[in-house]
C-alpha cells in the first residue's frame, strides 16, 4: 500500500510545511448544523459545494438509470412515455446545473485561494449565500416530480413552445429554480474574479498563476456574460406563460426560433463553462505526474481565451436545421471548426508535456490521461457535427447524445474525479485507497465507453434521441449501452466508498502529497488547516 | 501584515466587484435588447419568413416572362382549434412581377364560436421580402360561429427581384385561436380585432 507514496517526500514536506503560514485552528463559531449554514470559510463552502454536487450526480444518475432500463429493449416495459420525457429532461438539468457546475465551483472555492496564496475568497459572505441558493433551487426543481402534470418534460434545452404553450404547470417552478441557480452562478463568478484579480500573493503575476486558476478566471467571465441571457430567456418564457406576451408564440406574432437563438447564445458558452475548468485541472495534473513543467504555458492561456471568445460566435450550429440561410450555415460551420484550432493546441501541449516525462500512474493521472484520450474522441465527433450538410443527417439522433456525453462524462466528470483524487490528500490528510481507486477508474472507463460508444452507431443508423421506444434494428446497440450504463452507475458507488474511507483514514499524506506537485497548495499542511495564508506566502516563479 | 495592505486589498476588491456589476448590468440590458434586435434583423433580411402584416401596394412592373416560379400553399389548424382552412388551389405557377388571386375557405367545425387568425410563414425565408400581399385575410382575426363558413381572397405579387435560385415559394398558414379576443368578444359580441 505504501508503494504509491512519493519516495523521500516526508523529509521535504516538513521543511515545506513552514513555508506557508499555518494558523491555529481553534474554532469558536457555532457548532453542528449552524456551523455549516453560517460558514464563510472557503474550504468549508468548497466542501459543501462538492457534497451537494455529488448528491446531485447520484440523483441525476438515477434518472439516467431509469432511462437506460426503459431502453434496455424495444417496446415500452417499465415507464410511460410521459414519464420517460420527464426523466431525460431532469437528468440533463440536474447533471448540467446541479452536478457539473457546482462541482467546479466547489473545486474553485477550495483550491483557488490555496493556489494563489490568499487567506480566503474575496467575498466570503456572498460565497455562503451563493452556495445556499443551490439546495433551495434544486429542492424546488425536484419537487416538480410530485406535482400534478409531472416534472418538466421538454428536454434540458426547453425549446418553446414545448416549454410554454404545451408545458406542464410545474414549468413555473422550473423557471424559478433556474433563476436561483443562475444567481448562484453569477455571484460565485463575481467572487472568483474578485479573488483572482486582487488576492494573489505579492510577486505572483497573472502569467504565474496555475492553469486551474487561469481557466476559472476565463470561465467566470463567461458566466457573467451569458447567465443574464439565460435569465432573460426564462423570464420571457414566464411572461409568455402567465402574462399573455408572445415572445415565442407564433399565434401572437412571436417567433419560436428566437427562443433557440437566445437559448444557444447562452448555451454554447455554457458548454465551455463546463469544460474550461476541466482543461485547467488536467493542465495541473499532467505536469505533476510527468514530473515536467507544462509544455506551452502561455499558449494554454491564450488558447483558453480564444475558445472562450469563439464560443460567442458559434451558437447557431445547434440550429442548422431550422432553416438558416446558406450564408449563416457556412459562417457557423467555419467558426465552429475554427474552435478545433485552440483545442488542438491544448491537446498538443498535453501530449508534449507527457513526452519523455517520468510518468507514474497514480489515480489522478489515470483519470487525467483518460480525459485527454476520451475528450478528444468527443471533440472529433463534434467536428463531424459541425459539418452543416452532415448535421442534417445527425441532428437529434443518438450521435449527438454520444458526442456530448463523451465531452461531459469522460470529459468534465473525469476531470472532476481526477481533481478529487489529486486534492483528497490535501483535503483529508490521507491518500485515497489505491486498489479501490484503480478499480473505480477501470470500471468507469469500461463503463463509459460501453455506454456511449455504441450510441455513435445507433445515431448514424438514424435512431432519434428522446424517444422511449425504438425500431428493432437498434436493439443490440441499446442493450450494450444499457449494460454499460448500469456498470458505470454502479462503479460510482466505489467512488463514494473511496471518498468516505479517505475521510476516515488511510495512509498519511505529507504537505507535498505528490512528488512532482509544485503549486502553493502543497506548501501548507495536509489536511489543510481551516485558515491558511493569513499572511501572504513568499512566492518565486518556478517554471513556465 | 500591515493594515495598509489589507485596506488596499479591500479597495481593489470593491473596485473589481463594481466593474463586474457594470458588465453584468450591461449583459442584462443586452439580453433584453436581443429581442428587438432580432425583430429588426429579421425585418431587414426576411430571415424568419414573416410577411408584412399590412396590405402593400402593387409594385408596377412587367412580368418576367423568362422564368416561372411555383407558388405552394399549405394550410393547417393548430391543436385544439376545430377549424379547417383550405385553398382553392394547392399550387400555381406564375412569372415574377405577376399578381394572382387565390381564395381560401375557413370552416368552423366546432360547436361554438371561435376567434382565430391565420398566421403566415414563407419558405425559403429569403423569398418573404419579395412576396407582396395586396389583400389578405391574415391581417385580421376571424370570428366564426359554430358551423359557419367564410371565404376570403389572398391577392399577392412576387416581385421581379426574387433571387434566381428560388424556384418554389411555399406559403404556410397556421390557424391559431386568439383566446384574449374571444373572452372579450363573448361579452360584447364584438371580435376584438387588435393586431
Amino acid at each position: 500500500m505504501a508503494s504509491h507514496l512519493p519516495p523521500g517526500s516526508s523529509a521535504q514536506s516538513h521543511q515545506l510545511e513552514t513555508a506557508g503560514t499555518v494558523s491555529d485552528t481553534h474554532y469558536a463559531g457555532p457548532k453542528g448544523l449552524m456551523r455549516w449554514l453560517l460558514t464563510t470559510n472557503h474550504k468549508e463552502i468548497g466542501t459543501l459545494y462538492l457534497l451537494f454536487s455529488l448528491s446531485m450526480f447520484f440523483i441525476g444518475g438515477l434518472f439516467a438509470m431509469v432511462v437506460r432500463a426503459e431502453l434496455f429493449q424495444p417496446g415500452l416495459q417499465l415507464i410511460q412515455p410521459e414519464f420517460f420525457n420527464q426523466m431525460t429532461t431532469m437528468h440533463g438539468l440536474i447533471m448540467v446545473f446541479g452536478a457539473v457546475m457546482p462541482a467546479f465551483v466547489g473545486l474553485a472555492n477550495w483550491m483557488i485561494p490555496l493556489q494563489i496564496g490568499a487567506p480566503d475568497m474575496a467575498l466570503p459572505r456572498l460565497n455562503n449565500f451563493s452556495f445556499w441558493l443551490l439546495p433551495v433551487a434544486f429542492t424546488m426543481l425536484l419537487a416538480t416530480l410530485f406535482m400534478p402534470g409531472g416534472a418538466p418534460n421538454f428536454g434540458w434545452t426547453f425549446y418553446a413552445p414545448l416549454s410554454t404553450t404545451y408545458a406542464p404547470p410545474s414549468t413555473t417552478f422550473f423557471i424559478f429554480s433556474l433563476h436561483m441557480a443562475g444567481i448562484s452562478s453569477i455571484l460565485g463568478a463575481i467572487n472568483i474574479i474578485a479573488t483572482i484579480l486582487n488576492l494573489r500573493t505579492p510577486g505572483m503575476r497573472m502569467m504565474d498563476m496555475p492553469l486551474f486558476v487561469w481557466t476559472w478566471l476565463i470561465t467566470a467571465f463567461l458566466l457573467i456574460a451569458v447567465m443574464p441571457v439565460l435569465a432573460g430567456v426564462i423570464t420571457m418564457m414566464l411572461l409568455d406563460i402567465h402574462f399573455g406576451t408572445s415572445f415565442f408564440n407564433a399565434a401572437g406574432g412571436g417567433d419560436p426560433v428566437l427562443f433557440q437563438h437566445l437559448f444557444w447564445f447562452f448555451g454554447h458558452p455554457e458548454v465551455y463553462i463546463m469544460i474550461l475548468p476541466a482543461f485547467g485541472i488536467v493542465s495541473v495534473i499532467l505536469p505533476t505526474f510527468a514530473r515536467k513543467p507544462l509544455f506551452g504555458y502561455a499558449s494554454m492561456v491564450y488558447a483558453t481565451a480564444a475558445i472562450a471568445i469563439l464560443s460567442f460566435l458559434v451558437w447557431a450550429h445547434h440550429m442548422f436545421v431550422v432553416g438558416l440561410p446558406l450564408a449563416a450555415e457556412l459562417f457557423f460551420m467555419y467558426s465552429t471548426m475554427l474552435i478545433s484550432v485552440p483545442t488542438g493546441v491544448k491537446v498538443f501541449n498535453w501530449i508534449t508535456t507527457l513526452f519523455r516525462g517520468s510518468l507514474t500512474f497514480e489515480p489522478p493521472m489515470l483519470f487525467a490521461l483518460a480525459f485527454v484520450v476520451l475528450f478528444t474522441i468527443g471533440g472529433f465527433s463534434g467536428l463531424m457535427l459541425a459539418i452543416s450538410p452532415a448535421d442534417f443527417q445527425y441532428h437529434d439522433t443518438y450521435f449527438v447524445v454520444a458526442h456530448f456525453h463523451y465531452v461531459l462524462v469522460p470529459g468534465a466528470v473525469f476531470a472532476i474525479m481526477a481533481a478529487v483524487y489529486y486534492w483528497l490528500p490535501k483535503w483529508t490528510g490521507h491518500y485515497p485507497h489505491l486498489r479501490l481507486s484503480q478499480w473505480h477508474f477501470w470500471l468507469s472507463v469500461i463503463g463509459v465507453n460501453l455506454t456511449f460508444f455504441p450510441m455513435h452507431f445507433a445515431g448514424l443508423a438514424g435512431m432519434p434521441r428522446r424517444i422511449p421506444d425504438y425500431a428493432l434494428q437498434f436493439a443490440d446497440f441499446n442493450m450494450v449501452t444499457s449494460i454499460g450504463g448500469f456498470l458505470f452507475g454502479l462503479s460510482q458507488l466505489l467512488f463514494v466508498l473511496v471518498v468516505v474511507l479517505c475521510i476516515r483514514g488511510g495512509n498519511k499524506a505529507p504537505a507535498k502529497a505528490w512528488e512532482g506537485a509544485e503549486d502553493l497548495e502543497w506548501t501548507v499542511a495536509s489536511p489543510a488547516p481551516l485558515h491558511t495564508f493569513e499572511t501572504p506566502p513568499d512566492f518565486t516563479p518556478h517554471r513556465h | 501584515m500591515s493594515s495598509q495592505f489589507l485596506d488596499d486589498r479591500r479597495r481593489a476588491v470593491n473596485r473589481t466587484v463594481a466593474r463586474t456589476l457594470v458588465v453584468l448590468a450591461a449583459m442584462c440590458l443586452f439580453s433584453v435588447a436581443l429581442v428587438p434586435l432580432y425583430d429588426v434583423f429579421c425585418e431587414v433580411t426576411g430571415l424568419n419568413g414573416k410577411t408584412s402584416s399590412q396590405a402593400q401596394s402593387l409594385s408596377a412592373e412587367s412580368a418576367d416572362q423568362s422564368r416561372l416560379v411555383t407558388m405552394q400553399f399549405i394550410t393547417r389548424a393548430s391543436k385544439g382549434l376545430p377549424w379547417s382552412l383550405s385553398a382553392e388551389t394547392r399550387q400555381l405557377r406564375l412569372h415574377p412581377g405577376q399578381s394572382a388571386e387565390v381564395h381560401f375557405t375557413f370552416r368552423n367545425l366546432g360547436d361554438r364560436a371561435y376567434v382565430a387568425r391565420a398566421v403566415p410563414s414563407v419558405s425559403p425565408s429569403e423569398a418573404s421580402l419579395h412576396l407582396r400581399k395586396l389583400a389578405c385575410f391574415c391581417f385580421e382575426n376571424q370570428r366564426l360561429a359554430a358551423g359557419e363558413r367564410f371565404e376570403a381572397p389572398l391577392v399577392f405579387q412576387l416581385t421581379r427581384d426574387l433571387p434566381e435560385d428560388v424556384k418554389t415559394v411555399t406559403l404556410v398558414y397556421t390557424l391559431y385561436e386568439q383566446r384574449v379576443s374571444l373572452s372579450r368578444s363573448r361579452a360584447s359580441q364584438q371580435p376584438g380585432g387588435e393586431t
